[in-house]
Protein backbone atom coordinates (compact mmCIF):
# COMPACT_ATOMS: atom_id res chain seq x y z
CA UNK A 1 0.00 0.00 0.00
CA UNK A 2 2.96 2.66 0.86
CA UNK A 3 6.60 2.10 -0.25
CA UNK A 4 9.19 4.70 1.01
CA UNK A 5 12.25 4.08 -1.19
CA UNK A 6 15.80 5.46 -1.02
CA UNK A 7 14.16 8.51 0.48
CA UNK A 8 17.22 11.15 1.48
CA UNK A 9 16.37 14.19 2.72
CA UNK A 10 18.59 17.06 4.95
CA UNK A 11 17.55 20.55 6.27
CA UNK A 12 19.32 23.42 6.46
CA UNK A 13 21.79 22.31 3.73
CA UNK A 14 25.06 24.45 4.01
CA UNK A 15 24.82 25.98 6.96
CA UNK A 16 25.60 25.52 10.31
CA UNK A 17 22.84 23.68 11.71
CA UNK A 18 23.18 21.22 8.38
CA UNK A 19 20.69 18.26 9.37
CA UNK A 20 20.30 15.05 7.34
CA UNK A 21 16.81 13.72 8.89
CA UNK A 22 16.63 10.64 6.73
CA UNK A 23 19.18 8.58 4.96
CA UNK A 24 18.20 5.94 2.66
CA UNK A 25 15.15 5.50 4.22
CA UNK A 26 12.98 2.33 3.02
CA UNK A 27 9.83 1.14 4.11
CA UNK A 28 7.15 -1.10 3.24
CA UNK A 29 3.45 -1.06 4.10
CA UNK A 30 1.12 -3.95 2.97
CA UNK A 31 -2.42 -3.16 2.86
CA UNK A 32 -4.32 -3.20 6.26
CA UNK A 33 -0.77 -3.02 7.86
CA UNK A 34 -0.84 -0.81 11.11
CA UNK A 35 2.24 0.33 11.93
CA UNK A 36 3.43 1.74 15.50
CA UNK A 37 6.57 3.66 15.16
CA UNK A 38 9.00 4.48 18.17
CA UNK A 39 12.31 6.69 17.97
CA UNK A 40 13.90 9.52 20.49
CA UNK A 41 14.11 13.06 19.05
CA UNK A 42 15.69 13.76 15.62
CA UNK A 43 15.46 10.24 14.79
CA UNK A 44 13.24 11.12 11.50
CA UNK A 45 9.77 9.71 12.64
CA UNK A 46 7.90 13.04 12.21
CA UNK A 47 10.11 14.16 8.71
CA UNK A 48 9.09 10.09 7.81
CA UNK A 49 5.78 10.83 7.77
CA UNK A 50 5.46 14.75 6.74
CA UNK A 51 7.67 13.34 3.42
CA UNK A 52 4.66 10.97 2.90
CA UNK A 53 1.85 13.38 3.30
CA UNK A 54 4.05 15.58 1.23
CA UNK A 55 4.59 18.82 3.91
CA UNK A 56 7.84 19.13 1.91
CA UNK A 57 9.69 17.58 -1.22
CA UNK A 58 12.08 14.90 -0.77
CA UNK A 59 15.77 15.52 -1.64
CA UNK A 60 15.90 12.03 -3.67
CA UNK A 61 13.84 9.06 -3.58
CA UNK A 62 10.30 8.05 -4.32
CA UNK A 63 7.05 7.51 -2.71
CA UNK A 64 4.34 5.65 -3.74
CA UNK A 65 0.92 4.91 -2.13
CA UNK A 66 -1.05 2.13 -3.57
CA UNK A 67 0.61 1.58 -6.97
CA UNK A 68 0.68 5.71 -7.62
CA UNK A 69 3.86 7.20 -7.21
CA UNK A 70 2.97 10.86 -5.36
CA UNK A 71 6.76 12.34 -5.02
CA UNK A 72 6.13 14.90 -6.91
CA UNK A 73 2.87 15.91 -6.17
CA UNK A 74 1.92 18.68 -3.93
CA UNK A 75 0.43 18.32 -0.16
CA UNK A 76 -3.18 18.85 -1.11
CA UNK A 77 -3.08 16.09 -4.37
CA UNK A 78 -1.95 13.85 -2.32
CA UNK A 79 -4.40 14.35 1.04
CA UNK A 80 -7.03 12.25 -1.59
CA UNK A 81 -5.34 9.22 -1.06
CA UNK A 82 -3.98 10.32 3.13
CA UNK A 83 -6.09 10.89 5.94
CA UNK A 84 -3.63 13.01 8.79
CA UNK A 85 -3.92 13.44 12.92
CA UNK A 86 -1.45 16.06 13.96
CA UNK A 87 0.09 16.12 17.39
CA UNK A 88 -1.20 19.67 18.36
CA UNK A 89 -4.82 19.19 18.34
CA UNK A 90 -5.53 22.79 17.46
CA UNK A 91 -3.77 21.90 13.60
CA UNK A 92 -6.89 18.85 12.49
CA UNK A 93 -9.84 21.17 12.68
CA UNK A 94 -11.01 24.46 11.71
CA UNK A 95 -11.48 26.37 15.29
CA UNK A 96 -13.85 29.25 13.67
CA UNK A 97 -15.99 26.84 11.83
CA UNK A 98 -18.76 24.63 12.70
CA UNK A 99 -18.28 20.92 14.30
CA UNK A 100 -20.88 19.99 10.78
CA UNK A 101 -18.86 22.48 8.58
CA UNK A 102 -15.35 20.67 9.46
CA UNK A 103 -17.05 17.10 9.20
CA UNK A 104 -18.42 18.16 5.45
CA UNK A 105 -14.98 19.82 4.68
CA UNK A 106 -13.49 16.74 5.56
CA UNK A 107 -15.91 14.55 3.78
CA UNK A 108 -15.16 16.73 0.32
CA UNK A 109 -11.08 15.61 0.87
CA UNK A 110 -9.97 14.61 -2.82
CA UNK A 111 -13.52 15.50 -4.34
CA UNK A 112 -13.62 18.16 -6.93
CA UNK A 113 -15.19 21.52 -4.72
CA UNK A 114 -17.31 23.47 -6.90
CA UNK A 115 -20.62 25.54 -6.63
CA UNK A 116 -22.52 22.90 -4.79
CA UNK A 117 -24.19 23.87 -1.55
CA UNK A 118 -21.12 23.26 1.14
CA UNK A 119 -22.92 20.89 3.12
CA UNK A 120 -26.58 19.32 2.28
CA UNK A 121 -29.35 18.36 5.11
CA UNK A 122 -28.42 14.43 4.22
CA UNK A 123 -24.99 15.36 5.08
CA UNK A 124 -26.27 16.79 8.27
CA UNK A 125 -28.46 13.54 9.97
CA UNK A 126 -25.54 11.20 8.89
CA UNK A 127 -22.98 13.84 10.68
CA UNK A 128 -25.12 13.47 13.68
CA UNK A 129 -25.05 9.67 13.38
CA UNK A 130 -21.41 9.63 13.03
CA UNK A 131 -20.32 11.73 16.10
CA UNK A 132 -22.80 9.29 18.02
CA UNK A 133 -20.32 7.12 17.60
CA UNK A 134 -17.98 8.76 19.71
CA UNK A 135 -19.89 8.76 22.72
CA UNK A 136 -18.46 12.62 23.85
CA UNK A 137 -22.58 14.54 23.10
CA UNK A 138 -21.13 16.55 20.14
CA UNK A 139 -24.26 15.07 18.03
CA UNK A 140 -25.98 17.47 20.13
CA UNK A 141 -23.40 20.74 19.55
CA UNK A 142 -23.25 20.00 15.75
CA UNK A 143 -23.22 23.43 14.75
CA UNK A 144 -20.90 24.66 17.36
CA UNK A 145 -18.17 26.21 16.81
CA UNK A 146 -15.14 23.87 16.95
CA UNK A 147 -13.30 26.16 18.77
CA UNK A 148 -15.26 25.55 21.39
CA UNK A 149 -14.30 22.40 22.05
CA UNK A 150 -11.69 20.69 24.23
CA UNK A 151 -8.41 18.84 22.85
CA UNK A 152 -9.18 15.78 23.43
CA UNK A 153 -12.42 16.45 21.47
CA UNK A 154 -10.93 18.20 18.48
CA UNK A 155 -8.72 15.35 18.40
CA UNK A 156 -11.31 12.37 18.55
CA UNK A 157 -13.34 14.54 16.02
CA UNK A 158 -9.88 15.04 13.63
CA UNK A 159 -9.64 11.42 13.93
CA UNK A 160 -13.50 10.99 12.68
CA UNK A 161 -12.38 13.27 9.83
CA UNK A 162 -9.09 11.68 8.63
CA UNK A 163 -10.94 8.20 8.49
CA UNK A 164 -14.47 8.95 7.53
CA UNK A 165 -13.89 8.61 3.27
CA UNK A 166 -11.40 5.29 4.03
CA UNK A 167 -8.37 6.70 3.39
CA UNK A 168 -5.98 4.49 1.39
CA UNK A 169 -3.56 5.56 4.15
CA UNK A 170 -3.71 6.83 7.67
CA UNK A 171 -1.06 8.81 9.50
CA UNK A 172 -1.41 9.30 13.22
CA UNK A 173 1.48 11.67 14.29
CA UNK A 174 2.12 11.64 17.99
CA UNK A 175 -1.99 12.38 17.84
CA UNK A 176 -2.32 11.64 21.56
CA UNK A 177 0.80 13.52 22.91
CA UNK A 178 -1.12 16.47 24.29
CA UNK A 179 -3.47 15.11 25.93
CA UNK A 180 -3.91 14.28 29.50
CA UNK A 181 -3.43 10.33 30.17
CA UNK A 182 -7.24 9.26 30.34
CA UNK A 183 -8.39 11.15 27.10
CA UNK A 184 -5.33 9.84 25.61
CA UNK A 185 -6.47 6.16 26.60
CA UNK A 186 -9.77 7.12 24.68
CA UNK A 187 -8.40 8.67 21.42
CA UNK A 188 -5.92 5.69 20.96
CA UNK A 189 -8.79 2.97 21.79
CA UNK A 190 -11.19 4.90 19.61
CA UNK A 191 -8.00 5.08 17.06
CA UNK A 192 -7.59 0.94 16.76
CA UNK A 193 -11.38 0.73 16.84
CA UNK A 194 -11.64 2.64 13.40
CA UNK A 195 -8.88 1.25 11.92
CA UNK A 196 -9.76 -2.17 12.81
CA UNK A 197 -13.25 -1.60 11.44
CA UNK A 198 -12.46 -0.14 8.15
CA UNK A 199 -8.87 -2.18 8.19
CA UNK A 200 -6.93 0.79 7.43
CA UNK A 201 -3.35 1.01 6.34
CA UNK A 202 -1.93 3.16 9.25
CA UNK A 203 1.03 4.33 10.01
CA UNK A 204 0.95 5.76 14.23
CA UNK A 205 4.34 7.43 15.99
CA UNK A 206 4.27 6.91 19.55
CA UNK A 207 6.53 8.06 22.25
CA UNK A 208 4.87 5.46 24.70
CA UNK A 209 6.76 1.97 24.23
CA UNK A 210 3.78 0.05 25.98
CA UNK A 211 1.15 1.33 23.29
CA UNK A 212 3.92 0.43 20.55
CA UNK A 213 3.90 -2.91 21.52
CA UNK A 214 0.21 -2.76 22.41
CA UNK A 215 -1.55 -1.44 19.32
CA UNK A 216 -0.75 -2.90 15.48
CA UNK A 217 0.69 -5.49 14.16
CA UNK A 218 4.33 -4.27 13.33
CA UNK A 219 6.47 -2.05 14.81
CA UNK A 220 9.32 -0.34 13.89
CA UNK A 221 12.03 1.70 15.20
CA UNK A 222 13.84 4.13 13.71
CA UNK A 223 17.19 6.72 14.68
CA UNK A 224 19.53 8.31 13.26
CA UNK A 225 16.93 8.29 9.95
CA UNK A 226 17.08 5.18 9.47
CA UNK A 227 14.77 2.20 10.33
CA UNK A 228 16.85 0.22 12.96
CA UNK A 229 14.16 -2.05 14.33
CA UNK A 230 11.40 -3.80 12.35
CA UNK A 231 9.08 -6.60 13.93
CA UNK A 232 5.51 -7.98 12.59
CA UNK A 233 3.64 -10.90 13.39
CA UNK A 234 3.81 -13.66 16.48
CA UNK A 235 7.83 -11.83 16.81
CA UNK A 236 5.50 -8.22 18.13
CA UNK A 237 2.79 -9.93 20.17
CA UNK A 238 5.45 -11.44 22.20
CA UNK A 239 7.40 -8.28 22.27
CA UNK A 240 8.38 -6.49 25.96
CA UNK A 241 9.91 -3.23 26.88
CA UNK A 242 12.88 -4.52 28.24
CA UNK A 243 13.73 -6.06 24.69
CA UNK A 244 12.96 -2.74 23.09
CA UNK A 245 15.43 -0.78 25.39
CA UNK A 246 17.74 -3.51 24.87
CA UNK A 247 17.37 -2.74 20.86
CA UNK A 248 17.60 0.83 21.58
CA UNK A 249 20.73 0.28 23.27
CA UNK A 250 22.24 -0.71 20.36
CA UNK A 251 21.10 1.10 17.85
CA UNK A 252 21.18 4.74 19.54
CA UNK A 253 24.45 3.97 21.53
CA UNK A 254 25.63 7.35 23.19
CA UNK A 255 22.27 8.91 22.35
CA UNK A 256 20.88 6.29 24.72
CA UNK A 257 20.69 8.66 28.28
CA UNK A 258 18.78 11.53 26.39
CA UNK A 259 16.70 9.29 24.27
CA UNK A 260 15.73 6.84 27.78
CA UNK A 261 14.33 9.65 29.53
CA UNK A 262 12.29 10.90 26.65
CA UNK A 263 10.65 7.31 26.04
CA UNK A 264 7.84 6.88 28.93
CA UNK A 265 8.19 3.84 30.80
CA UNK B 1 -26.06 81.32 18.71
CA UNK B 2 -23.32 80.17 15.92
CA UNK B 3 -23.74 76.62 17.57
CA UNK B 4 -27.05 76.26 16.01
CA UNK B 5 -26.61 77.33 13.16
CA UNK B 6 -23.84 75.22 12.44
CA UNK B 7 -25.69 71.90 14.16
CA UNK B 8 -28.61 72.74 11.76
CA UNK B 9 -26.33 72.46 8.74
CA UNK B 10 -25.93 68.35 9.84
CA UNK B 11 -29.37 66.75 8.62
CA UNK B 12 -28.90 68.42 5.02
CA UNK B 13 -25.72 66.56 5.08
CA UNK B 14 -26.82 63.22 6.26
CA UNK B 15 -27.93 61.86 2.83
CA UNK B 16 -25.06 62.93 1.39
CA UNK B 17 -22.72 61.14 4.21
CA UNK B 18 -25.19 58.21 4.08
CA UNK B 19 -24.64 57.42 0.07
CA UNK B 20 -21.09 57.83 0.79
CA UNK B 21 -20.90 55.42 3.63
CA UNK B 22 -22.60 52.83 1.82
CA UNK B 23 -20.67 52.85 -1.29
CA UNK B 24 -17.75 53.03 0.22
CA UNK B 25 -19.50 50.05 2.59
CA UNK B 26 -19.14 48.18 -0.42
CA UNK B 27 -15.47 48.14 -0.66
CA UNK B 28 -15.13 47.27 3.26
CA UNK B 29 -17.17 44.26 2.26
CA UNK B 30 -14.75 43.44 -0.04
CA UNK B 31 -12.01 43.69 2.53
CA UNK B 32 -14.02 42.39 4.82
CA UNK B 33 -13.03 38.98 2.97
CA UNK B 34 -9.39 39.50 2.90
CA UNK B 35 -9.17 40.70 7.10
CA UNK B 36 -11.16 38.62 8.69
CA UNK B 37 -12.30 35.60 5.84
CA UNK B 38 -8.22 34.61 4.71
CA UNK B 39 -6.88 36.75 7.78
CA UNK B 40 -4.53 38.58 5.04
CA UNK B 41 -3.99 42.07 5.29
CA UNK B 42 -4.71 43.25 1.48
CA UNK B 43 -2.96 46.91 1.03
CA UNK B 44 -3.77 46.34 -2.99
CA UNK B 45 -7.22 48.20 -2.14
CA UNK B 46 -5.44 51.78 -1.82
CA UNK B 47 -4.71 50.92 -5.55
CA UNK B 48 -7.34 48.73 -7.22
CA UNK B 49 -10.00 51.35 -5.58
CA UNK B 50 -8.83 54.37 -7.84
CA UNK B 51 -8.58 51.71 -10.78
CA UNK B 52 -12.17 51.06 -10.68
CA UNK B 53 -13.02 54.85 -10.69
CA UNK B 54 -10.83 55.05 -13.81
CA UNK B 55 -12.00 51.97 -15.86
CA UNK B 56 -15.40 53.18 -15.44
CA UNK B 57 -15.05 56.93 -16.19
CA UNK B 58 -12.96 56.41 -18.84
CA UNK B 59 -15.27 53.79 -20.49
CA UNK B 60 -17.85 55.56 -20.34
CA UNK B 61 -16.33 59.04 -21.94
CA UNK B 62 -15.94 56.01 -24.74
CA UNK B 63 -19.52 55.51 -24.99
CA UNK B 64 -19.70 51.77 -23.01
CA UNK B 65 -23.07 51.43 -21.50
CA UNK B 66 -22.47 52.24 -17.46
CA UNK B 67 -23.58 48.35 -16.51
CA UNK B 68 -20.95 47.46 -18.69
CA UNK B 69 -18.30 49.68 -17.68
CA UNK B 70 -19.23 48.32 -14.04
CA UNK B 71 -18.54 44.87 -15.28
CA UNK B 72 -15.54 46.19 -16.91
CA UNK B 73 -14.57 47.23 -13.26
CA UNK B 74 -15.11 44.37 -11.68
CA UNK B 75 -12.76 42.54 -13.78
CA UNK B 76 -10.13 45.03 -13.62
CA UNK B 77 -10.01 44.27 -9.41
CA UNK B 78 -10.15 40.92 -9.85
CA UNK B 79 -6.61 41.21 -12.29
CA UNK B 80 -5.57 43.32 -9.47
CA UNK B 81 -6.08 41.17 -7.04
CA UNK B 82 -4.29 38.21 -9.22
CA UNK B 83 -1.22 39.96 -9.20
CA UNK B 84 -1.09 40.59 -5.27
CA UNK B 85 -2.27 36.90 -5.08
CA UNK B 86 0.46 35.43 -7.42
CA UNK B 87 3.06 37.63 -5.97
CA UNK B 88 2.26 36.25 -2.09
CA UNK B 89 1.45 32.37 -3.04
CA UNK B 90 3.96 31.99 -6.05
CA UNK B 91 7.03 34.21 -5.84
CA UNK B 92 6.39 33.77 -1.38
CA UNK B 93 6.55 37.41 -0.91
CA UNK B 94 4.48 38.71 2.13
CA UNK B 95 0.97 39.63 1.83
CA UNK B 96 1.19 43.24 2.99
CA UNK B 97 4.25 43.64 0.66
CA UNK B 98 2.94 42.00 -2.04
CA UNK B 99 -0.55 44.37 -1.97
CA UNK B 100 1.97 47.48 -1.20
CA UNK B 101 4.21 46.04 -4.32
CA UNK B 102 0.91 46.13 -6.35
CA UNK B 103 -0.64 49.54 -5.73
CA UNK B 104 2.40 51.11 -6.00
CA UNK B 105 2.63 49.54 -9.45
CA UNK B 106 -1.68 50.55 -10.24
CA UNK B 107 -0.82 53.93 -9.05
CA UNK B 108 1.43 54.77 -12.62
CA UNK B 109 -1.21 52.22 -14.61
CA UNK B 110 -4.26 54.27 -12.84
CA UNK B 111 -2.50 57.68 -14.63
CA UNK B 112 -2.05 55.61 -17.78
CA UNK B 113 -5.64 54.87 -17.90
CA UNK B 114 -7.35 58.34 -17.08
CA UNK B 115 -4.21 59.95 -18.78
CA UNK B 116 -4.17 62.52 -16.54
CA UNK B 117 -4.52 62.76 -12.70
CA UNK B 118 -8.11 63.34 -12.80
CA UNK B 119 -10.92 63.12 -14.84
CA UNK B 120 -14.51 64.37 -14.99
CA UNK B 121 -17.80 63.67 -16.45
CA UNK B 122 -20.64 65.43 -16.96
CA UNK B 123 -24.17 64.13 -15.36
CA UNK B 124 -25.72 65.81 -17.57
CA UNK B 125 -24.55 64.24 -21.05
CA UNK B 126 -23.94 60.55 -19.46
CA UNK B 127 -26.18 57.68 -18.00
CA UNK B 128 -24.68 57.68 -14.46
CA UNK B 129 -25.57 55.04 -12.35
CA UNK B 130 -25.63 57.53 -8.91
CA UNK B 131 -24.58 60.74 -8.62
CA UNK B 132 -24.75 63.04 -5.68
CA UNK B 133 -26.82 65.83 -7.61
CA UNK B 134 -30.01 62.89 -6.95
CA UNK B 135 -29.17 62.48 -3.34
CA UNK B 136 -31.94 64.46 -1.84
CA UNK B 137 -34.43 63.83 -4.57
CA UNK B 138 -37.22 61.23 -4.35
CA UNK B 139 -36.51 59.63 -6.99
CA UNK B 140 -36.17 55.85 -8.15
CA UNK B 141 -32.31 57.31 -9.31
CA UNK B 142 -31.84 58.58 -5.83
CA UNK B 143 -27.81 56.78 -4.98
CA UNK B 144 -29.18 55.87 -1.65
CA UNK B 145 -31.78 53.70 -2.95
CA UNK B 146 -29.63 52.18 -6.25
CA UNK B 147 -26.86 51.84 -3.44
CA UNK B 148 -28.94 49.61 -0.79
CA UNK B 149 -30.41 47.69 -3.69
CA UNK B 150 -26.98 47.21 -5.17
CA UNK B 151 -25.67 45.68 -1.53
CA UNK B 152 -28.19 43.93 -0.87
CA UNK B 153 -27.53 41.92 -4.52
CA UNK B 154 -24.19 41.67 -3.77
CA UNK B 155 -24.61 40.76 0.07
CA UNK B 156 -27.12 37.50 -0.93
CA UNK B 157 -24.35 36.63 -3.54
CA UNK B 158 -21.57 36.28 -1.07
CA UNK B 159 -24.06 34.71 1.38
CA UNK B 160 -24.48 32.01 -1.49
CA UNK B 161 -21.11 31.92 -2.55
CA UNK B 162 -19.50 31.31 0.99
CA UNK B 163 -21.70 28.50 1.81
CA UNK B 164 -21.01 26.20 -1.40
CA UNK B 165 -18.45 23.58 -1.46
CA UNK B 166 -15.59 26.51 -2.74
CA UNK B 167 -16.63 28.90 -0.38
CA UNK B 168 -16.18 26.86 2.65
CA UNK B 169 -13.05 25.76 1.58
CA UNK B 170 -12.13 30.06 1.24
CA UNK B 171 -13.21 29.79 4.81
CA UNK B 172 -11.28 26.82 6.00
CA UNK B 173 -7.92 28.27 4.57
CA UNK B 174 -8.47 31.46 6.60
CA UNK B 175 -8.95 29.29 9.76
CA UNK B 176 -6.22 26.93 9.78
CA UNK B 177 -3.94 26.46 6.60
CA UNK B 178 -2.29 23.14 7.74
CA UNK B 179 -5.80 21.48 7.72
CA UNK B 180 -6.89 22.39 4.74
CA UNK B 181 -4.02 21.19 2.95
CA UNK B 182 -4.47 17.57 4.98
CA UNK B 183 -8.02 17.97 3.81
CA UNK B 184 -6.67 18.52 0.26
CA UNK B 185 -7.70 22.04 -0.49
CA UNK B 186 -5.61 23.98 -2.72
CA UNK B 187 -4.77 26.71 -0.31
CA UNK B 188 -2.57 29.29 -2.77
CA UNK B 189 -5.23 28.78 -5.20
CA UNK B 190 -8.09 29.89 -2.62
CA UNK B 191 -5.78 32.87 -1.82
CA UNK B 192 -5.51 33.92 -5.09
CA UNK B 193 -9.18 33.36 -5.67
CA UNK B 194 -10.54 35.44 -2.40
CA UNK B 195 -8.12 38.15 -2.88
CA UNK B 196 -9.24 38.31 -6.84
CA UNK B 197 -13.15 38.44 -5.32
CA UNK B 198 -11.98 41.12 -2.60
CA UNK B 199 -10.36 43.40 -5.18
CA UNK B 200 -13.31 43.12 -7.42
CA UNK B 201 -15.67 44.07 -4.70
CA UNK B 202 -13.09 46.91 -4.12
CA UNK B 203 -13.14 48.28 -7.44
CA UNK B 204 -16.75 48.25 -8.18
CA UNK B 205 -17.08 50.20 -5.12
CA UNK B 206 -14.35 52.55 -6.48
CA UNK B 207 -16.07 52.71 -9.90
CA UNK B 208 -19.56 53.91 -7.93
CA UNK B 209 -17.82 56.40 -6.37
CA UNK B 210 -16.47 57.49 -9.20
CA UNK B 211 -19.76 58.09 -10.24
CA UNK B 212 -21.19 59.63 -7.48
CA UNK B 213 -19.28 62.46 -6.97
CA UNK B 214 -18.36 62.71 -10.85
CA UNK B 215 -14.78 62.48 -11.31
CA UNK B 216 -11.85 59.32 -11.23
CA UNK B 217 -9.18 60.44 -9.51
CA UNK B 218 -5.51 58.30 -9.24
CA UNK B 219 -5.97 59.71 -5.57
CA UNK B 220 -9.17 58.81 -4.38
CA UNK B 221 -8.08 55.08 -3.28
CA UNK B 222 -5.77 56.87 -0.80
CA UNK B 223 -6.08 55.19 2.56
CA UNK B 224 -9.03 52.96 1.63
CA UNK B 225 -8.10 49.99 3.50
CA UNK B 226 -7.94 52.34 6.93
CA UNK B 227 -11.34 53.69 6.04
CA UNK B 228 -12.35 49.59 5.12
CA UNK B 229 -11.07 48.55 8.58
CA UNK B 230 -12.83 51.58 10.60
CA UNK B 231 -16.31 50.16 8.90
CA UNK B 232 -15.26 46.92 9.25
CA UNK B 233 -14.71 47.48 13.30
CA UNK B 234 -17.57 49.94 13.52
CA UNK B 235 -19.85 47.63 12.41
CA UNK B 236 -18.12 44.89 14.97
CA UNK B 237 -18.38 46.94 17.56
CA UNK B 238 -21.98 48.15 16.99
CA UNK B 239 -23.54 44.82 16.20
CA UNK B 240 -22.20 42.14 16.45
CA UNK B 241 -23.55 41.34 19.27
CA UNK B 242 -26.74 41.03 17.47
CA UNK B 243 -26.01 40.17 13.91
CA UNK B 244 -24.10 36.60 13.89
CA UNK B 245 -25.70 35.22 10.69
CA UNK B 246 -22.87 36.15 8.17
CA UNK B 247 -25.08 38.11 5.65
CA UNK B 248 -25.88 40.55 8.34
CA UNK B 249 -22.53 40.39 9.34
CA UNK B 250 -21.80 41.74 5.86
CA UNK B 251 -24.82 44.33 6.23
CA UNK B 252 -22.82 45.30 9.49
CA UNK B 253 -19.79 46.15 7.86
CA UNK B 254 -21.54 48.13 5.14
CA UNK B 255 -23.25 50.43 7.90
CA UNK B 256 -20.17 50.66 9.76
CA UNK B 257 -19.33 52.88 6.81
CA UNK B 258 -22.22 54.94 6.96
CA UNK B 259 -21.59 55.71 10.43
CA UNK B 260 -18.08 56.32 9.58
CA UNK B 261 -19.52 58.91 7.28
CA UNK B 262 -21.86 60.03 9.16
CA UNK B 263 -19.15 61.03 11.80
CA UNK B 264 -16.76 62.34 9.34
CA UNK B 265 -19.22 64.46 8.29
CA UNK B 266 -20.56 66.05 11.47
CA UNK B 267 -17.11 66.32 12.45
CA UNK B 268 -16.39 68.56 9.59
CA UNK B 269 -19.50 70.02 9.82
CA UNK B 270 -18.45 71.36 13.11
CA UNK B 271 -15.62 72.66 12.13
CA UNK B 272 -12.92 70.66 12.28
CA UNK B 273 -9.47 70.73 9.70
CA UNK B 274 -10.39 68.48 6.55
CA UNK B 275 -7.04 68.20 5.86
CA UNK B 276 -6.45 66.16 9.48
CA UNK B 277 -9.61 63.68 8.85
CA UNK B 278 -7.10 61.03 7.77
CA UNK B 279 -4.88 61.56 11.00
CA UNK B 280 -8.15 61.31 13.19
CA UNK B 281 -8.90 58.26 10.99
CA UNK B 282 -6.24 56.38 11.39
CA UNK B 283 -6.18 57.13 15.44
CA UNK B 284 -9.44 56.17 15.34
CA UNK B 285 -8.47 52.65 13.66
CA UNK B 286 -5.68 52.25 15.67
CA UNK B 287 -6.97 52.46 19.15
CA UNK B 288 -9.76 49.99 17.76
CA UNK B 289 -7.31 47.64 16.71
CA UNK B 290 -5.08 48.01 20.10
CA UNK B 291 -8.10 47.99 22.60
CA UNK B 292 -8.42 43.70 22.35
CA UNK B 293 -4.72 43.40 22.81
CA UNK B 294 -4.73 45.80 25.86
CA UNK B 295 -7.73 44.48 27.30
CA UNK B 296 -6.30 41.35 27.12
CA UNK B 297 -3.29 42.56 28.37
CA UNK B 298 -4.23 44.64 31.05
CA UNK B 299 -7.33 44.38 31.91
CA UNK B 300 -8.15 40.42 32.26
CA UNK B 301 -10.64 39.76 34.88
CA UNK B 302 -8.82 37.48 37.59
CA UNK B 303 -10.42 33.65 37.55
CA UNK B 304 -12.62 34.01 40.90
CA UNK B 305 -10.80 31.08 43.69
CA UNK B 306 -13.69 29.88 45.67
CA UNK B 307 -11.96 28.40 48.73
CA UNK B 308 -13.65 25.64 49.93
CA UNK B 309 -14.22 26.00 53.99
CA UNK B 310 -12.27 22.83 54.51
CA UNK B 311 -9.08 24.36 53.19
CA UNK B 312 -9.50 27.43 55.39
CA UNK B 313 -9.71 25.63 58.19
CA UNK B 314 -6.68 23.74 57.50
CA UNK B 315 -4.85 26.34 56.65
Amino acid sequence: MLDISKVYKTFNVGTVNEKRVLKNLNLHLNKGDFVTVIGGNGAGKSTMLNMVAGVYPVDSGSITIDGIDVTKLPEHKRAQYIGRVFQDPMTGTAATMQIEENLALAARRGKPRGLKTGISKAERESYRELLKTLDLGLEDRLTSKVGLLSGGQRQALTLLMATMNNPKLLLLDEHTAALDPKTALKVLTLSAKIVEENNLTTLMITHNMNDAIKYGNRLIMMSNGRIVFDVSGEEKQKLTKADLLEKFKISAGEELASDRVLLSE
Amino acid sequence: MELISTLAKIPGALPGACAQGLIWGIMAIGLYFTYRILEVSDLTVDGSFATGGAVCIVLMLNGWNVWLALLMAFIAGMLCGLVTGLLHTTFGIPAILAGILTQLALYSINLKIIGKSNQSINVDKYDLLVSLRWVKKLALNNPLLTVVVITIVLVALFYWFFGTEMGCSIRATGSNLAMSRALGINTDRNKVLGIMVANALVATSGALLAQYQGFADVNMGRGAIVIGLASIIIGEAVFGKIFKNFALKLIAVSLGAVIYYIVVQVVITIGLDANLLKLLSAAVVAVFLAIPHLKSKYFAKPVKVVEEEGEIENA
